[in-house]
């Protein structure tokens, strides 16, 4: 491939995740430092070794302060999720490049303790009470349903099991078991989207190391390849509930990733899908082509993304939905485990997972295939 | 009665189109190259990236695109109002604007049911456009 060199030249060697829930008695910089800690001890290596950092959600100056980081190369990004993808791709490139040769990357949030709303603040849409991240989603869904026949409870299918994965994970925020019927019955935030279809504000932090495969090669752990990866944006409806659930972007991507990563969506043998509320799961799989568009609803029933039933097990972790909302960070965390192998619970291990990918709908479209082997 | 609803938070770029809304008019940017209309208010085209645009009167009417009903309580003016529907209107000229239904009647709310504008003055200086299915 004339325009994609970086195959395998990075990896992820180590990482790290805090509890999930309330701290109060601690601060988005107090988890982020800690599940670096926890990142740092996991790779093998000293903070002394750190010469780059990227952060997300977190104040910059005051993380490398605190942190005692002082390195030639730090970059802050901002607290959208989608960052998770940017900041891992970011580093790739920054190792590619020999600008850094061990980057942290690190994630804390606050924002259950610090009472954290999405919704109901000022914004050009307020006057007509219509705000919030899921009410958007929610009115996405809507055209979706309408013009493909899906419905409500083809989201419960998701729901159900991303909450069947987080009961095998000690971790997750939510550990009882739900029905397709608790979904349905669960209340409305904003119909269609019930509360079951949505993310879980927590506090916590998650750190992963990253650095080339060279150099991984001889280290503590075995390494993760990012095999490959890519990247679309469209801002074009910013400002409004986006009508075409960012398909063509999601195509895009999918016309490439499999190239850049020299594997085949049949190498693919689970996914991490970015799923901040759950129809954001169709539209990832419908644009990543794991179906076709308006087929997602049926993709999804019958447990095809349930760990032990289904052919692709998706956020074996419980994701945003059951584990906690760590924006793509806890999810990518989890992806390193399953790969690495006898790290999660054995009733939660993707048998022989070799390749896994992960799978972001938002205005930023994008998508990463992890391999354990180059 | 006191309006408790969020008010339009004007700027420099919105003011003319909430000004319009005082005098019952609904007006969008055109983009004079192109002749296309964008929203929300901007300081240049999307199309040409210059300042060659006007602002310039819509129908009004258009169809529900979509709709969702808010269950939460974000705002307390719309406190009382739960659940509240908000809809998708995409008008006639290409523009999509998100906002509320009134007379609806005993009719259903559906994607797709035609829709005009009708204006509510909210306080004397800010009337906010609204929507009735068309006749």
């Amino acid at each position: 491939m004339p325009d994609w060199n970086l195959r395998d030249k990075a990896c992820i060697v180590g990482v790290g995740s805090t509890d999930y829930g309330v701290f109060p008695e601690t601060d988005a910089v107090g988890l982020g430092v800690e599940a670096l800690r926890k990142a740092v001890d996991d790779a093998g290596i000293t903070f002394d070794d750190i010469d780059g950092v990227i952060l997300n959600r977190l104040p910059y100056d005051r993380f490398a302060e605190v942190a005692n980081l002082q390195t030639p190369y730090l970059l802050p990004t901002e607290a959208h999720g989608r960052f998770s993808a940017i900041a891992l791709m970011m580093a790739v490139e920054a190792l590619a490049t020999g600008r850094a040769k061990t980057i942290a990357l690190v994630y804390g949030n606050d924002g259950r303790s610090a009472k954290m709303k999405y919704g109901g603040g000022a914004g050009f849409w307020a006057p007509w009470g219509f705000t919030s991240p899921g009410a958007s989603h929610a009115m996405m869904f809507r055209r979706h349903m309408e013009r493909f026949g899906t419905t409500s409870e083809d989201l419960a299918h998701i729901a159900v099991a991303f909450r069947d994965h987080a009961t095998k994970n000690p971790a997750a925020v939510m550990q009882k078991p739900i029905s397709v019927e608790d979904h349905q019955n669960s209340r409305f935030v904003c119909d269609p989207l019930h509360l079951l279809d949505y993310c879980l504000i927590n506090d916590g932090g998650v750190a992963w190391i990253m650095t080339t495969a060279e150099r991984a090669k001889d280290m503590k752990q075995k390494p993760v390849y990012v095999s490959g990866y890519a990247r679309q944006d469209d801002f074009s409806q910013n400002s409004y509930p986006a009508d075409d659930f960012w398909y063509p972007a999601m195509q895009k991507v999918a016309s490439q990733i499999y190239d850049r990563a020299g594997v085949t969506r049949d190498d693919i043998d689970g996914l991490m899908i970015y799923d901040n509320f759950s129809p954001t799961v169709l539209f990832a799989l419908e644009g990543m082509g794991f179906c076709k568009q308006g087929e997602g609803g049926a993709f999804v029933r019958d447990g095809m993304l349930q760990l032990g039933k289904g052919r692709w097990p998706t956020n074996t972790s419980g994701g945003h939905l059951s584990e906690s909302y760590m924006q793509g960070w806890a999810l990518i965390a989890e992806g390193v485990r399953q790969l690495r192998g006898g790290q999660v619970p054995a009733n939660r291990q993707i048998p022989d997972a070799k390749a896994l990918q992960f799978l972001l709908a938002t205005p930023v479209s994008a998508s990463i295939i992890l391999r354990n082997e180059a | 009665m006191t309006y408790t609803k969020p008010l339009p938070e004007e700027d420099k770029w919105s003011g003319p189109f909430f000004e319009a809304a005082r005098d019952n008019r609904l007006v969008a940017q055109r983009c004079s190259a192109t002749g296309r209309f964008f929203f929300p208010p901007a300081p240049v085209s999307p199309y040409t990236r210059d300042k060659n645009w006007s602002w310039d009167q819509l129908s009004g009417k258009g169809k529900i695109a979509s709709y969702v009903v808010m269950y939460q309580k974000y705002f307390a003016g719309f406190g009382d109002e739960v659940p509240y529907p908000v809809i998708e209107v995409e008008l006639d000229e290409g523009v999509r604007l998100l906002s509320n239904i009134v007379d609806l009647g005993d009719q259903e709310l559906k994607v797709g049911m035609p829709v005009e504008v009708v204006f509510h003055k909210a306080t004397d200086e800010f009337t906010i456009p609204l929507f009735r299915p068309a006749a």
